[in-house]
């Protein structure tokens, strides 16, 4: 199993399209290194032959009838967005 | 039971309502009075509104006027945690994040309620995201335990727990991804149940990790939570991970089911870390069910050691997941940025708090490329096992008798460590993990006066046991009369 020392916080900070402050990548390299440790326990158990559990009673095959209903009016689903016009969402300029 | 109305039992009330001796308005301007007189300390609530829940009182009263009562929780006020979306009110999930948030829609559970007649009142606290087990990872202000105003009360539903205990509601929901109602519930003197997984909907429930994740009650009584889960269990086609199992009568089943049972003591459950006087106040459960003729067998859960590394693994993965939703572009916080790609990484920098993000980071550490396999395939691998544990133990034993948490309510401040904070979670996480059905019930206090809090686990879907086992405990017990001087 990697060792903590692997946790590069800024690759993963840049995934997870998080900005962190100086400050909080040394703490959180720290505290996560604590847990890190104590997750390598994990490497102990002999997990040869064993299926993963994504959920503990996994329900498949769930259909739902094609049929239209009702969804949520315009006004209601753009409630929340920071900004809007048109009913649509504003963004920044995303092509240049 | 104390004669306020505020500490009754919905049981007590409802009986109370439908012989004409009380309106639910009067009822809830007791609680509302209540809560007006003691939220100042304990600070349950993150955003009320007294006028709604009146409305809603005043059309309980009148269904019942005109003989369409819906029910027990007819007129009953229910406080919920504020990850569970109610239409037209905040749903903050205690975040920036959403601080300005309104729900457009009812989560199911909302809808389920409204549907049994109860009113809806407030929305309570809670560790930012349902991420803590004290609630003062809150980005708004922690909540305080009704028992000693010094110290927390549990979470991440600490609030629901709280508002309870405090007598600011009749019943709350809250939600368990780790021990996120049972916890709180041990640490406040009331009982807490978190169903079996895909018992009751997950619509309308703010994702934490979504393979954990239900909703479940926080109650006075055994039997009030037996009749608040009537009213919100059942397969919901807009959750596909709904189970569609068979919803007895819960309430009626408490008496029905006379055991006596086969109790096993897990005795991983019992090792250091253990606060001597909780270990004493559930051996001595213990040894009531034992004198009611219940079989009592030691059994071993052998991967519990490995709980807590598996659900930090899967919990933040999921998590990780789970809030990347939260971009600032469709609804929620958004900084000022420079450009597209900026808004992203800063309205999340803004946005989220320290604990949430300790668990986004290490939740896509444990997802990104390299570690995926080390980690969090092998955390499934594990789940596997910790699962298989307990449906072994089931061969022998009808349920499991352990404590809810290893330590009574602990000082506000006083575990600043993140690893430390995790330990809380150590008898409540596997049975996450397993999907099990967990009850914590007040089973004593403290020297110094605090709650403590016995944890029995059902098997799957069998909550009408669980519950009865809990009753046989409760109805024998008089932890419910005393109730917190505040």
């Amino acid at each position: 199993m990697a060792a903590p020392a692997d946790l590069n916080i800024d690759h993963v900070a840049q995934l997870a399209r998080l900005a962190l402050s100086p400050e909080e990548k040394a703490r959180f390299a720290r505290q996560l290194g604590d847990v890190l440790h104590h997750i390598e326990q994990l490497s102990k158990v002999d997990v040869a032959g064993v299926e993963p559990t994504a959920h503990a009673f996994p329900v498949v095959n769930v259909w739902a009838d094609d049929v239209a209903r009702p969804g949520l009016p315009v006004a209601d689903a753009l409630r929340n967005a920071p900004a809007q016009r048109d009913h649509m969402i504003v963004v920044p300029k995303v092509v240049e | 039971m104390s004669s306020e109305l505020f500490f009754q039992s919905i049981a007590e009330l409802s009986a109370a309502l439908a012989a004409g001796k009380l309106s639910s308005v009067e009822l809830t301007q007791a609680v509302l009075a209540r809560t007006r007189a003691v939220d100042g300390r304990v600070r349950a609530f993150n955003s009320r509104d007294e006028a709604d829940a009146l409305a809603q009182a005043a059309a309980s009263d009148a269904r019942r006027a005109a003989g369409r009562s819906r029910g027990p929780l007819e007129g009953i006020p229910v406080g919920l945690k504020d990850v569970i979306a109610v239409a037209g009110q905040p749903l903050t999930a205690s975040s920036r994040m959403l601080a300005n948030f309104v729900s457009p829609y009812d989560a199911t559970v909302t809808q389920k309620l409204k549907n049994a007649g109860a009113v809806l009142w407030g929305r309570l606290n809670l560790d930012e995201f349902a991420m803590g087990s004290s609630t003062e990872n809150s980005a708004t202000h922690p909540t305080h335990n009704p028992w000693d105003l010094t110290r927390v009360p549990g979470g991440s539903s600490g609030g629901s727990a709280a508002a309870l205990a405090a007598g600011e509601a009749i019943a709350t929901l809250g939600s368990d991804t780790g021990g996120s109602i049972r916890q709180p519930a041990a640490l406040c003197g009331v009982v807490g149940l978190k169903p079996t997984y895909g018992l009751v909907s997950r619509y309308g429930l703010i994702a934490f990790a979504s393979s954990l994740d239900q909703i479940g009650p926080f109650a006075r009584t055994v039997e009030d939570a037996a009749i608040v889960l009537g009213a919100i269990a059942g397969h919901d086609e807009r959750d596909s991970t709904s189970f569609r199992a068979d919803i007895p009568d819960y309430r009626a089943e408490l008496s029905a089911r006379k055991g006596p049972w086969r109790l096993g003591i897990p005795k991983e459950y019992f090792g250091a870390g253990l606060d001597p006087e909780v270990g004493a106040a559930v051996e001595r459960a213990v040894a009531f069910y034992r004198a009611q003729g219940c079989e009592i067998k030691e059994v071993s859960l052998p991967h519990t050691q490995y709980c807590l590394d598996a659900y930090y693994v899967i919990a933040t993965a999921e998590a990780s997941s789970n809030l990347a939703r939260y971009d600032g572009i469709r609804y929620g916080h958004r900084a000022a940025a420079k450009d597209i790609v900026d808004l992203y990484f800063q309205s999340r920098a803004e946005g989220f708090g320290p604990e949430v993000k300790r668990r986004i980071i290490l939740g896509t550490y444990v997802l990104s490329s390299g570690y995926y396999d080390a980690y969090y395939l092998r955390a499934q691998k594990v789940r596997t096992l910790i699962r298989q544990d307990f449906l072994d133990a089931y061969r022998e034993v009808d349920a499991l008798i352990t404590p809810t948490s290893p330590v009574p309510a602990f000082k506000l401040g006083e575990k600043s460590d993140p690893l430390a904070m995790y330990l809380c979670d150590i008898y409540t996480i596997g049975v996450n993990l397993a999907g099990l059905p967990g009850i914590s019930v007040p089973c004593g206090f403290t020297a110094a006066g605090l709650p403590i809090g016995l944890q029995l686990i059902g098997q799957p879907f069998r909550e009408a046991d669980l519950l009865a086992i809990a009753h046989r405990y409760e109805r024998a017990h008089e932890w419910k009369a005393k109730t917190p001087e505040l």
